[in-house]
């Protein structure tokens, strides 16, 4: 039974076209996402990071087929999403929900809490209204609110709690799975581990999965069980979140590990040297795409771009070192 | 005292406001050495950016109202100039640098423009000098190829090159004090990781005093020498950066402090649940008679809500606004 993931992604594919029209072809396309596939347990957190522009967002998107993509396959308990047909198609849905990075711009300031919260509720089912009524006040208590708020419109709370009004609105349809876009990068940090413990505590009492995307690495190895780091469109390294910190092998993730400013000013790092932008995902590199910024980069590394490979039980990597194995030993 | 390069002294900022009137600085006092690193930390609207705005004489009036007993730059109150004599302070001897670089550059001037434009302001060169001296610039903020890029404009080039331009600019007039407003909140760790490093070579080269504004406690630990935690419009603590780090004292700083996921190696199973701050931070337009934090405050007890705590001494060059320096044994020891 718990053999099938809750979700299966397989070479998961999204190019965006630039320019072009009606007539004309496109002038390039942008390679957002290319070639992903991972899966998520039933009841796991699994974390992707990365910085902008490396495709975290779309991969969100694609999941929840916000977004078509250009190939590749995903299944959700199971099933394919290309087969489903509409009315599928929706039930599906309800299994999966959002959770916005802006407290501010997700909520409709024009929709009072009520509304928002059973939103997804009147869309996929015949509930009378004092039942979604009645169901919204016992979800606003299990994020934190009182049932007072219900006829409170969002500019009448403040960030902390609109994003808790936002993760009320996707438990309302009782989901499989949450894709969490940077839910707490918004936030002050007394305020971002107030939802951070809030997450943990309901995802235990709903039995949730979470793909929870973020920039930030300090947050997603706290709340996260397995971690995939993304860069420019591809996953470098995927590991459980012990060996991942413990001894990360991509040399991207070395660097991304260094670079993040440590609270203890006894321990003053050097930030790991890695010069350069990320480049454009219109026109990437050759072979693999991080060797221009890469200081173990050689010959192989221009030439082929590595394929994601199992190191060990489940630790992962795409990276042409040590014939394929990556760095090995820990950081600093 | 020597070596006393900015003194700030009882700074209250207010804005008017149909709620009524918003204290976002009330009674702030600092002061920065020649040379040090000052991280001016806090969470949004505790005031620390109008605080920095209000150095430069930046606080747009009306709607706010600037009050103090003094911003002393070398001795000089900045707060008695007139606006051309505050406008030579500007960019020549104090500079700034913002969180944006997209809305704090000129999208219609190309970057040398503007990184020059200081130059011809306050030094009088000739343009061709000031462009000569604007292209070294460039190079040293490390911008490739930076003579060709003189005639971009800011919408070419990315979020950590624009910063790096904005920091030529700061730069530029080589400046005794550089004041940067979460110069790296925008960017991506890595490119964060460039600049900050960028920052502390320029720093030691001009021998320029920063003052750092942030809330990002890891930034603080790695740049700052000295720290000021401000709350809700107020400095709640003030010490050297391995005792805040160290020994924290009030309970702001330390709920801060422990509300930080870190990345830390972890050993099998779920890390430990963060700690949490309850609540939220008081409306600036509230009068609150005494300590602000008292709400929040799990250590809290009758005096806190009667009388408003002063700025008290702690320890070597330690202060904190708490009254459970003279109550210690009001601390709660299981939270």
């Amino acid at each position: 039974m718990s053999e099938i993931p809750l979700l299966a992604v397989h070479d998961l594919v999204k190019h965006f076209p630039l320019g072009g029209g009606l007539l004309s072809r496109p002038r390039a396309w942008v390679r957002a996402v290319d070639g992903v596939s991972f899966d998520v347990k039933r009841g796991e957190s699994f974390g992707l990071v990365g910085e902008s522009g490396c495709g975290k967002t779309t991969l969100g998107r694609l999941i929840l087929r916000l977004i078509d993509p250009s190939g590749g396959r995903i299944e959700f308990d199971g099933r394919d999403f290309s087969r489903l047909n509409r009315a599928e198609m929706r039930s599906l849905r309800q299994r999966m929900q959002i959770i916005f990075q802006d407290p501010y711009s997700s909520l409709d300031p024009r929709m009072k809490v009520y509304a928002t919260v059973t939103e997804p509720l009147r869309a996929n089912q015949r509930i009378s209204k004092a039942k979604r009524r009645e169901a919204a006040a016992e979800l606003l208590e299990r994020v934190g609110l009182q049932a007072v708020d219900l006829d409170k419109y969002p500019h009448e709370f403040s960030g902390g709690q609109r994003q808790r009004i936002g993760i009320a609105r996707a438990l309302c349809v009782r989901p499989d799975l949450i894709v969490a876009d940077e839910p707490v990068s918004a936030l002050d940090v007394s305020i971002q581990a107030q939802v951070i413990n809030l997450m943990e505590h309901l995802r235990e009492d709903f039995e949730l999965s979470y793909i929870f995307i973020s920039h930030d690495l300090s947050v997603v190895e706290h709340i996260c069980d397995r971690i995939a780091v993304m860069y420019l469109g591809a996953i470098f390294e995927l590991a459980p979140t012990e060996s991942f910190s413990v001894a990360p092998r991509h040399p991207y993730t070395r660097a991304l590990l260094m670079a993040v400013p440590q609270p203890d000013p006894h321990r003053r790092v050097k930030p790991l040297s890695m010069e350069g932008d990320v480049p454009n995902p219109i026109d990437p590199p050759s072979g693999c795409t991080f060797h221009p910024r890469c200081q173990h980069a050689f010959d192989r590394c221009r030439a082929q771009r590595p394929p994601l490979v199992q190191v060990t039980s489940n630790h992962y990597v795409a990276c042409c070192l040590n014939e394929g194995r990556g760095v090995e030993g820990g950081i600093e | 005292m020597m070596g006393k390069l900015l003194e700030i002294d009882n700074l209250s900022v207010q804005f008017h406001s149909p709620e009524g009137v918003a204290r976002a600085v009330d009674g702030v006092s600092f002061d920065l050495t020649r040379g040090e690193t000052l991280g001016l930390v806090g969470e949004s609207g505790c005031g620390k950016t109008v605080t920095s705005l209000s150095i430069l004489g930046l606080v747009p009036s009306p709607p706010g109202q600037v009050i103090s007993d003094g911003i002393l730059f070398e001795g000089r109150n900045l707060l008695d100039l007139n606006p051309e004599a505050l406008r030579q302070v500007r960019g020549q001897e104090i500079s700034m640098i913002f969180q944006e670089p997209m809305t704090s550059l000129n999208p219609v001037l190309p970057i040398g423009r503007q990184v020059a434009e200081p130059l011809l302001a306050h030094k009088g060169l000739s343009k061709s000098e000031a462009y000569e001296e604007a292209a070294a610039w460039l190079e040293r903020a490390k911008i490739p190829a930076a003579r060709e890029r003189l005639n971009n404009y800011p919408h070419q080039l990315s979020g950590g090159m624009r910063q790096r331009v904005m920091i030529a600019m700061a730069m530029v007039c080589r400046p005794k004090l550089l004041i940067a407003d979460e110069p790296t909140t925008a960017l991506d760790v890595t490119i964060q990781a460039q600049i900050l490093s960028l920052m502390v070579g320029l720093k030691e080269e001009l021998g320029m005093a920063l003052l750092l504004i942030t809330h990002d406690l890891g930034v603080v630990a790695q740049m700052a020498s000295r720290v000021v935690v401000m709350y809700a419009g107020e400095v709640v603590e003030e010490a050297g950066v391995m005792d805040v780090f160290d020994r924290p004292f009030h309970p702001y700083t330390q709920g801060l402090l422990k509300s930080m996921p870190r990345l830390v190696t972890r050993v099998r199973g779920r890390a430990h649940r963060l700690n949490e701050i309850m609540g939220t931070v008081p409306a600036l337009t509230e009068m609150i008679q005494g300590c602000k934090f008292a709400d929040r405050c799990p250590h809290v007890f009758q005096l806190c809500r009667k009388a408003h705590p002063g700025l008290f001494a702690i320890g070597d060059g330690q202060r904190a606004r708490c009254w459970l320096r003279d109550y210690p044994q009001r601390r709660k020891v299981d939270v």
